[in-house]
């Protein structure tokens, strides 16, 4: 059983609800760094997070440039940066926007992929565009534990199902699934069964 | 060895072998974003590997310009964060009022849009006359395209909603003529400043200033090289000189922290108090 290090989110068109619905069953001392990508408005405050605050227990803040990834607290990907894992810390960058985006969720999947490997948890949610379809791939590819919303369940179903053509994740799960899930791939430090064969 | 391994000595290597056949010094640079510009090369030199791309680059200082070109444009947009030169119009103007001469460093400007945004701000508070800005980069060909001062038509638009959003007095479309070329900028925007070669890694400084303005430069580097910046910057400002950082860069994580007073905490203008 992998202990895993860091948790990470992508998602668009619909991602706000979906994300509120996950945080709110999280503990206060998820012990596990979630960075979070949702596209979101290039100019000016939108004031996601203080809207995401509201539905979760951990603290959530944009990402600072150089940010160490601390346990107990969620990362959001600030409008009009890339967010890029850099081992211990967050690096941002304003290289051209990616699949239409920036942040955009494959830079993020693929530079927390190389860093983390197969202690890295990646979850692909709500969208209206392909976007994490390519960073989820490269996650699976490095090990790394995947799980895709059931487009069924999803706001938008055109994200997931774009990641589920790349990929055969670990799980596919209703928004109520994955709050409890990653709960529970997070708390057994140790012994118990992901599940994974 | 594991394949995330092996990318890495091969980036290790090429870095190494840049710098010792160029000289230019890449190897403290934030790896993220600077392994997938590297692999955007591999890509489109059409080669197998990273270390068929250093065989290249070693070999054709064509294929090292264009490496180069990649690792050091930093995409940025005049008046990117409109609310950021707002402030440098409310708080920092009245402070540059006080000097009888302004000597203003935009460092790593890369294609040359914050160095026009500057200049207009500075004539329409009637301080550009008395001002030099040096304008700095790397990359001589960037350097170029700045002295230019030819930018794509389509990016107007949004530059006229940010010129409104910073403060802007004039009609933005003013300060350029649109040609076949793009949006030609005004040449006397450019008339007080210098643009000049500079390695923020191994130059040194080159004289004092009232203003540093460095946005979105050092997060593509790691904490030490960071750390190293900040310290030529400290070391080129004057007492109670400002330093101006992008939006998500704060000084809280780098060695000057106790250097500097906020003069605007959220905008990431900083004042020098020792």
């Amino acid at each position: 059983m992998a202990n895993y290090s860091l948790v990470v989110i992508g998602c668009s068109w619909g991602g706000f609800h979906s994300l509120r619905e996950i945080f709110n069953v999280l503990p206060g001392d998820f012990a596990v760094p979630i960075v979070v990508a949702q596209h979101r408005l290039a100019q000016g405050p939108d004031g996601l997070h203080t809207s995401l605050q509201s539905a979760s227990r951990i603290p959530i803040a944009d990402v600072m440039d150089k940010e160490p990834l601390l346990g107990g607290a969620i990362y959001l990907a600030p409008s009009d940066y890339h967010t890029i894992v850099e081992g211990k810390y967050l690096a941002l960058s304003t290289e051209e926007v990616v699949q239409f985006a920036r942040p955009s969720i494959d830079v993020l999947f693929e530079s927390a992929a190389n860093s983390y490997g197969n202690t890295l948890i990646a979850v692909i949610l709500t969208g209206a565009n392909e976007d994490g379809a390519e960073g989820l791939r490269r996650v699976k590819e490095l090990g790394g534990y995947t799980i895709v919303q059931d487009p069924k369940s999803a706001i938008r179903r055109e994200m997931p199902e774009a990641a589920l053509a790349k990929v055969r994740p670990d799980r596919v799960l209703t928004i109520e699934q994955i709050g409890p899930h990653l709960v529970e791939l997070c708390s057994s430090k140790v012994g118990g069964d992901d599940g994974r064969p | 060895m594991r394949t995330e391994d092996l990318e890495q000595l091969e980036i290790d290597l090429l870095l190494e072998g840049v710098y010792r056949r160029y000289g230019y010094d890449f190897r403290q640079y934030a790896r993220g974003s600077l392994r997938r510009r590297i692999y955007k090369r591999v890509l489109d030199e059409r080669v197998a590997s990273i270390s068929s791309l250093q065989e290249r680059v070693l070999r054709d200082p064509q294929a090292m310009e264009r490496l180069v070109l990649e690792l050091s444009i930093n995409v940025t947009a005049m008046f990117r964060d409109p609310t950021f030169y707002l402030a440098l119009r409310t708080k920092v103007v009245p402070l540059l009022r006080t000097y009888p001469f302004i000597r203003v460093w935009n460092a790593g400007c890369s294609t040359g849009e914050e160095v026009y945004s500057l200049a207009m701000l500075l004539q329409e508070e009637g301080l550009y006359d008395r001002t030099r800005i040096y304008a700095t980069d790397i990359n001589e060909r960037v350097l170029q395209r700045a002295e230019e001062g030819v930018f794509p038509l389509d990016k107007m638009r949004g530059y006229t909603e940010n010129y409104i959003k910073a403060g802007g007095r004039k009609a933005f479309s003013e300060y350029y003529k649109a040609g076949p070329r793009g949006a030609t900028f005004k040449r006397d925007l450019i008339e007080n400043v210098v643009f000049a070669q500079h390695n923020l890694v191994s130059d040194r400084s080159f004289n004092e200033f009232n203003v540093i303005m460095c946005r979105n430069v050092m997060i593509y580097f790691d904490k030490a090289l960071q750390n190293h910046v900040h310290d030529l910057f400290h070391r080129s400002l004057i007492n109670f000189g400002v330093l101006t950082l992008g939006r998500k860069e704060s000084i809280k994580f780098t060695s000057h922290e106790n250097c500097y007073e906020a003069i605007d905490g959220l905008e990431r203008i900083y004042k020098k108090v020792k």
